[in-house]
């Protein structure tokens, strides 16, 4: 045996967990689908959301006004007379009579253009915007109508309204509980990984026991493996997610499409989504990744 | 001792390893050696009974201070349990990285470890690379390298030629002059046979302690002594009492 000492290797130490060698890249590719899922959830959820405030935004700061036409009347007239009556209620900024014409393009995908005999009396329609601050009621525009004699009522979308607020939170529900679904998922498949793992080095895990290492120790190298893993899974799916929600946002959707496509406004709440993926989903791996390794070495003495 | 519902491998054991001491520990294969081992190293718990260390009842340890203890006792694995893809520095290192010591502050002392072992140009190579004996001389330094207060080596000599195997039994020897308590496991009799220390023998289970052979021999000769001693009394007696003619 030789006695001359050699210097000590330069350089750092050796990382104690072997490098993965592939094993975990079937992890990575799942738990990127699955913060993809989530991500694509999540938007959606907030797109379903900005829609519905949209819609219910035009249908809760307009009022229809509906001119019923009456024998020996102008309906044009009465619905001009309208606009004018609805611009002295307090609250209303504007109001727009609509001709026939407009009457008919209305019902054309009913009845189809041209097939409205001329003599044939159609509602007229007024449009009226209302002050977003202090909208006038209904009731007083309602009011002011019968009390010049015009045979007309007053519609305050509030049923329409309801349904697309009630549709809009069906939509947010399901695309958060899809979100949590996933992100329940991915917690779930990254422990199972995290086991299959800590038994493919269970050596390693020996090894260190062995030598003294404290249950704190070997799970944090663990749990920084895994953390690392679910950043870096995240990041791919965050990144894809983005992708689409741009997609999607730029393509002319129709508007039944859109309240179910991932939405990108570029606003805050997406950026903040796509920044908190990465950092939840290597969290979810890291305590996953932990919680395993510390069961298997409660097991032990 | 049992594993889990099978039948008992150990049974009514009671023994006492004093600081510093060296031991055999022999026994057919299946005897239970590796059981033992495992139990002294703190792998296993008892399914019943007390195993004292320092003066404490393991059982009685918490789990932050089982690693402490753990850090005292050096073991070396018939089959080594290196880590592959670490260099054989970095195996030998391990101990200390464990105990949270700088690289700066053990860096000489394994170098100087892994020269003494013949592995000071093999420190940056994976195990995979080196011979049986090779990896078993690093299993051994990583065992030492903590300077640990027990040293214990399952079959330390199983993979190694005949010249090895004496040479290891040498630096197993020199160890315990520092003081470190030693415990070999082998059924390698010649191995027995080269050093005076008591053997702790299993069979089926249990375990009987021979004494070292110089104690043997001494007791032997105390007591061939004695019954000389008996014989020359008693015929000095008969000769008292016997009548004489005159």
């Amino acid at each position: 045996m030789s006695n001359r000492v050699p210097p000590p290797p330069s350089g750092g130490s050796g990382a104690l967990l072997p490098p993965d060698a592939g094993r975990d890249r079937p992890l990575f590719v799942v738990a990127a689908i699955l913060v993809f899922l989530a991500c694509i959830a999540a938007l959606g959820a907030r797109g379903a959301w900005l829609q519905a405030q949209r819609w219910t935004s035009d249908l809760e700061s307009n009022i229809t006004i509906q001119i019923r036409p009456v024998e020996l009347g102008d309906a044009q007239l009465d619905a001009e007379e309208a606009a004018r009556i609805a611009l002295t209620v307090p609250g209303i900024i504007a109001a727009i009579a609509h001709d026939r014409a407009h009457a008919e393009a209305l019902l054309a995908p009913w009845l189809g253009t041209g097939n409205l005999p001329a003599d044939l009396p159609l509602p007229l329609l007024v449009e009226v915007r209302l002050d977003p601050q202090f909208p006038a009621p209904a009731e007083a525009l309602q009011a002011a109508l019968d009390a010049a004699g015009l045979n007309a009522s007053v519609d305050d979308n509030s049923r329409w309204a309801g349904a697309v607020r009630q549709a809009a939170r069906t939509a947010q529900t399901l695309g958060l509980s899809m979100m949590f679904l996933l992100a329940g998922a991915a917690a779930a498949v990254v422990a199972f990984a995290a086991r299959a793992s800590l038994a493919a080095r269970i050596n390693v895990i020996d090894a260190l026991h062995i030598c003294g290492a404290e249950d704190r120790f070997v799970a944090g190298l663990f749990q920084r493996r895994f953390f690392m893993l679910g950043l870096k899974a995240g990041i791919a799916g965050a990144v894809c997610a983005a992708l689409v929600a741009v997609a999607a946002s730029l393509s002319q959707s129709p508007a039944d499409m859109v309240f179910f496509l991932p939405h990108w406004a570029m606003d805050p709440f997406e950026l903040a989504l796509l920044l908190l993926a990465p950092i939840l989903a290597g969290a979810t791996a890291a305590v996953s990744a932990r919680l395993a390794v510390a069961s298997d070495l409660r097991g032990r003495w | 001792m049992r594993y889990g519902h099978g039948p008992e491998v150990l049974r009514d054991l009671s023994f006492d390893l004093p600081r510093g001491s060296f031991q055999f520990l022999t026994g057919p294969s299946g005897a239970g050696k590796t059981s033992l081992l495992r139990l002294i190293y703190l792998a296993a718990k008892p399914s019943s009974g007390r195993i004292s260390y320092f003066g404490r009842d393991a059982a009685e340890l918490t789990r932050k201070e089982m690693p402490l203890l753990r850090r005292r006792i050096g073991v070396v694995f018939q089959e080594f349990r290196l880590l592959n893809h670490l260099s054989v520095f970095d195996n030998v290192a391990l101990p200390l990285r464990i105990a949270g010591r700088r690289r700066a502050d053990y860096a000489e002392d394994v170098a100087e470890l892994l020269a003494w072992v013949g592995l000071g140009e093999k420190m940056d190579v994976v195990p995979a690379t080196l011979s049986g004996g090779e990896q078993q001389r690093v299993a051994i330094a990583r065992a030492v390298v903590g300077q640990p207060e027990i040293l214990i080596a399952d079959e330390p000599t199983g993979n190694v030629d005949p010249e090895m195997g004496m040479r290891l039994l040498r630096l197993f020897a020199e160890l315990n002059k520092l003081g470190t308590t030693i415990i070999i496991a082998t059924h390698d009799l010649s191995l027995v046979r080269m050093l005076d220390a008591p053997v702790m023998s299993l069979s089926n289970g249990h375990l009987h302690i021979r004494a070292p052979r110089s104690q043997r021999q001494a007791q032997a000769n105390a007591e061939a002594g004695a019954e000389a001693g008996d014989i020359a009394d008693m015929a000095q007696n008969d000769s008292a009492t016997e009548p004489r003619d005159e």
